[in-house]
């Protein structure tokens, strides 16, 4: 530390100068100076001024970030009972009532507010008598504190906003790298990448409130925030067995709603899922799924008709309240459609049989290779257990009946990945035409295209589809993906007929140009233009336009005793048929989403729980 | 409060009395109270009684998320708020390893120059007023009002300005501020001359206040005298150019001091110091421009920031001596110790407790006041 000893100079100012006796005279001058006291009249104040908080009800989802940020705890998030409520979008009737006897004014909740729709106003006084203290307690609107407009003053920009609108990078394969092979896509985040990632989560639950199983992905994000992957297994583990399985290819409905996707980018909150279930050792997950199970043998037993996601998860919850729980499944994997139907570029094989073994490690008995109908009938089922759940999933695809379609070479596509997934022998075709738009055509569409790689060397796949690429059901980033796998998509095209040579070969799709899809009612009613006609030259159709349930093992008898409805089975909200000892779940009632598959299990396995318990009262 | 002034008082058997300056006295801002024992006329013990503003910060800090801080620190010091918020986000960005856009490093100057100007301003006012002149109380407060004008406008609040956060400060500036702030500079310049010849060698004070609380050289360095109250016994230490900060290094300005040691001589440092301070602007003026890039660092989710473990120590010169910071993280989403080194807990302490003895009675208000202490900092 340096410190100069000052040397005795002259001061700058020199008071010893007593001044001249005429000096009192100077002060004549302020006569004609402006005063220097404020006048009282009300004073604007500046643009950027930090008053009155304003909020647009329009914008605001109420997410409740304000109220997290707020370091005086002034922010209380009220319940507006008129106000739309949308889970799904991520919208709650909530809105923050700010109490100004605590707030200071700091602007933080303006900076961080995900939707913007805070901001301060310019409008600063306020002031009541004792009789009208709760006028300090206000619930901001677009119109101020006393309706009376100021304007806006502090508003979020792109300096102030605290939030992280980017997503955390994670590696993937390249195009040229996937394209001839299965391998999975994504690599998921390292620890770094993960930790990152949650850190922009604002723990506003809605995606626990949109989520069909109500996930605690708030909870297991916090949880790999803090590094803490097992505890994020056990928040996972609470409502979905099918961990693994999420944690590849939900649908992510949580990332819809999420309150940071309002401007920017949502959390990853399926890859977050897949770190934490990758980073915990299987026999650990094992172990955490059983912590606490000390449930007694009820002497009950069940019979799931299907391992897909919804059997094997009403399994999960049943087993675990004690009863005995036998799954009979016709095909010689677990897993449904999750393991015929999704690709293993998407989900491995090995990561959704480790789903699997924890449910069967619980003790779920699983019988492969058994066809209710064939190998054993619904009566007997009926017999020996006390409940039944029909989760049959949706096995068939469904048929355009278009010309020619019946020929050898149109194919179902689920029938297709069935084939490629149980890695049976397919006749390859040169090229296809894919009809669909949704993530099934996308997954046979890619599938295949790999296989062509393989064998020939060339990608030669075009999937038409009736709407418009950007009204495709599938993702937005399977379509991405898909054409840079070399996959040709020609949109708004309607399939007419397959085009066969007089050898009887098949040798192209004819499709005209889609006008609408739907009538003045919303039905589907779909025009053409028939002028423009387009042959795409192909070896194979491939149909991937939906898939129906395969309900003909119930017996001609059961058929007619179940209520139907546009011919599906009616259940009532438990998914309870009109048969008490037979519920159904999963794709056959909701149609095809592993997470709707999930919630659909834990609602029949509760029904089922409730009535065994009343049956042995 | 300390417990010894809650017992019951020993009468002297002397012809020693009792008197208490404060808690609510205008010699001094804010609450803080000094009981001092007379002998007629003259001050013969003094005990500073703080905590009538005790809120605890430090602890506050501890409770609050690393950003939540900010709105909280610039109360520490109500009438030089901004050193507080830069010194603790200088301190959180040593530790979080943050980097300050240079925009943000010259923002931060003006707003740490236009508060020492804005606290000098209160200062004076208030050192006129225990001697009795209160018209340049009403000036130094209704100029300082000017310079609130422009911190609204570049802030968004008046007295506590909440602009300033690790990694940068809140926003850039308005259209127009320059000018508007060039323009009140030239105002304040000119209004300089009029303080002189009303105060600062107005004869009714310069003879109230020369030889009052005289401090020495030797006794400054023993007591921890920082600051301009340093500054007024010859010695020449500024942190802002002994251990620069920000971009203090790249500035031209002088350090003025003065002898004596006197509450003349405290308030004259003040008062060269506001030129030396319109000096620092006006280049902070003609350099803003030409300095292009963001104002702010982004830093992580604020509801979910965690700064790395460690400790890390942050030194500003406020308008009343030196500020420092000591920060203490153990890797959490808040800190996990804060310690403020505030200039005014020694000068209205230690300082003032002995500077008070011998003085006659009407001149300890001016003591008090001269050495610039601020009570809620005292207090933290």
């Amino acid at each position: 530390m340096k410190m100069k000893l000052k040397s005795k100079k002259a001061p700058v100012i020199d008071h010893s100068d007593s001044g001249s006796l005429l000096n009192p005279l100077k002060n004549l001058q302020f006569l004609a100076r402006k005063p220097v006291t404020e006048p009282l009249k009300p004073r604007l104040a500046s643009l950027n001024y930090r008053g009155f908080h304003l909020n647009d009800w329009e914008e605001c989802v109420g997410c409740a970030s304000c109220q997290k940020i707020c370091d005086n705890a002034a922010i209380t998030m009220v319940e507006i009972p008129g106000l739309p409520n949308d889970p799904v979008k991520g919208i709650r009737n909530h809105r923050p009532a700010i109490d100004y006897g605590r707030c200071c004014w700091c602007a933080l909740c303006v900076d961080i507010c995900p939707s913007s729709s805070l901001s301060l106003s310019r409008e600063y006084v306020h002031t009541c008598d004792q009789e009208h203290i709760d006028s300090y307690f206000i619930l901001p609107d677009p119109n101020g504190i006393h309706k009376e407009h100021f304007g806006k003053g502090w508003q979020k920009t792109e300096h102030s906003d605290l939030l992280s609108l980017t997503r955390s990078v994670m590696a993937e394969l390249e195009p040229e790298n996937r394209i001839d092979n299965f391998d999975e896509i994504v690599d998921g985040f390292t620890p770094e990448q993960a930790v990152l990632e949650a850190s922009r989560c604002v723990q506003c639950g809605m995606c626990h409130d949109s989520c069909p199983t109500n996930m605690h992905a708030p909870e297991y994000i916090r949880a790999i925030w803090n590094n803490d992957a097992e505890e994020a297994v056990r928040q996972i583990y609470r409502t979905n067995p099918f961990a693994h399985v999420c944690g590849r290819v939900c649908t992510h409905r949580c990332e819809d709603a999420c309150s940071i996707g309002i401007r920017g980018e949502p959390i990853a909150i399926r890859w977050l899922k897949r770190y934490a279930m990758d980073s915990v050792s299987h026999e650990r997950i094992k172990e955490i799924v059983n912590e606490g199970n000390t449930a007694k043998s009820s002497g009950k037993k069940v019979a799931i008709i299907g391992a897909g996601p919804a059997g094997l998860t009403a399994a999960f919850d049943l087993v675990r309240s004690g009863h005995q729980v036998e799954v009979f499944e016709a095909l010689p994997h677990a897993g449904g459609m999750t393991r015929y139907g999704i690709p293993d570029y998407r989900l491995p094989f090995d990561t959704l049989q480790q789903d699997i073994d924890i449910i069967t490690s619980l003790g779920v008995k699983i019988h492969y290779n058994c066809i209710i109908g064939k190998n054993k009938r619904m009566s007997t089922l009926r017999k020996n257990f006390d409940a039944v759940i029909l989760a049959i999933g949706l096995s068939q695809g469904r048929q355009t009946r278009i010309k020619n379609s019946d020929h050898r070479h149109v194919y179902r596509a689920v029938d297709l990945l069935q084939k490629i997934s149980t890695g049976e022998e397919i006749e390859l075709p040169h090229s296809v035409a894919v009809i669909g738009g949704g993530n099934v055509a996308m997954d046979i569409a890619r599938s295949l295209a790999r296989l062509q790689k393989q064998q020939y060397g060339k990608v030669q796949i075009t999937l038409t589809a009736l709407e418009e690429q950007q009204h495709f059901m599938a993702d937005p980033e399977e379509i991405k993906e898909s054409l840079e796998e070399g996959i040709v998509i020609k949109d708004s095209c309607g399939p007419q007929g397959c085009e066969i040579d007089n050898d009887g070969k098949l040798t192209g799709l004819k499709t005209w140009k889609v006008t609408s899809i739907f009538d003045e009612q919303h039905r589907f009613a779909p025009q053409y233009d028939e002028e423009q006609e387009v042959v795409h030259n192909c070896e194979a159709v491939i149909e991937a336009i939906g898939q129906f349930a395969d309900t003909s093992l119930l017996g001609k008898e059961l058929t007619e005793q179940l209520e139907w409805n546009r011919g599906r089975l009616q259940i009532d909200e438990n998914g309870q048929t009109s048969e008490d000892w037979l519920w159904s779940a999963g794709d056959c009632v909701n149609g095809p989403d592993v997470v709707h598959a999930v919630a659909d299990g834990h609602r029949v396995a509760a029904s089922i729980e409730q009535q065994l318990k009343v049956k042995t009262q | 409060m300390r417990p010894e002034n809650y017992q019951a008082v020993n009468h002297p058997p002397s012809n020693e009395y009792e008197l208490n300056f404060g808690p609510n006295h205008p010699g001094i801002e804010g609450n803080y109270a000094l009981k001092v024992k007379l002998q007629g006329d003259t001050v013969v013990e003094a005990r500073a009684d703080a905590g009538y503003l005790h809120r605890g910060f430090e602890k506050l800090m501890e409770d609050r998320l690393w950003i939540q801080n900010i709105s909280l620190v610039p109360r520490i010091c109500v009438p030089d708020p901004v050193p507080m918020e830069v010194c603790y986000s200088l301190a959180v960005e040593e530790l979080a390893g943050l980097e300050l856009p240079e925009r943000a490093q010259w923002l931060r100057v003006l707003q740490l120059e236009l508060s020492r100007i804005a606290a000098h301003l209160f200062y004076f006012g208030g050192h006129a007023a225990t001697t009795g002149m209160y018209t340049p109380m009403y000036w130094g407060v209704a100029d300082r009002d000017l310079l609130l004008d422009l911190f609204e406008e570049l802030t968004g609040g008046r007295v506590y300005s909440i602009y300033n956060m690790p990694g940068g400060v809140r926003q850039d500036i308005p259209r127009g501020f320059l000018q508007r702030l060039s323009d009140t500079l030239d105002y304040i310049e000119g209004r300089l001359k009029d303080y002189d010849n009303l105060f600062f060698t107005n004869q009714i004070f310069v003879k109230r206040a020369k030889g009052i609380g005289i401090i020495s050289q030797e006794q400054a360095l023993e007591w921890s005298v920082t600051g301009p109250n340093l500054r007024a016994c010859g010695l020449e230490f500024d942190v802002r150019r002994d251990d620069p900060y920000l971009i203090y290094d790249q500035l031209k300005f002088d350090i003025p001091t003065e002898h004596g040691g006197d509450a003349w001589a405290r308030t004259l440092v003040r008062r060269l110091e506001m030129v030396e301070s319109i000096s620092i602007i006006r280049q902070v003026i003609k350099a803003l421009p030409d300095i292009k890039g963001p104002v702010r660092t982004p830093i992580p989710n604020p509801l979910a920031w965690r700064v790395p473990a460690g400790d890390s120590y942050a030194r500003v010169e406020s308008s009343k001596g030196e500020l420092a910071y000591y920060v203490v993280s153990n890797g959490g989403d808040k800190p996990y110790r804060v310690h403020i080194r505030g200039p005014s807990a020694m000068h209205a302490v230690q300082v003032l407790e002995k500077l008070a003895v011998g003085c006659r009675v009407e001149d300890v208000a001016q003591t008090m006041f001269s050495l610039d202490a601020c009570p809620p900092e005292v207090d933290r």
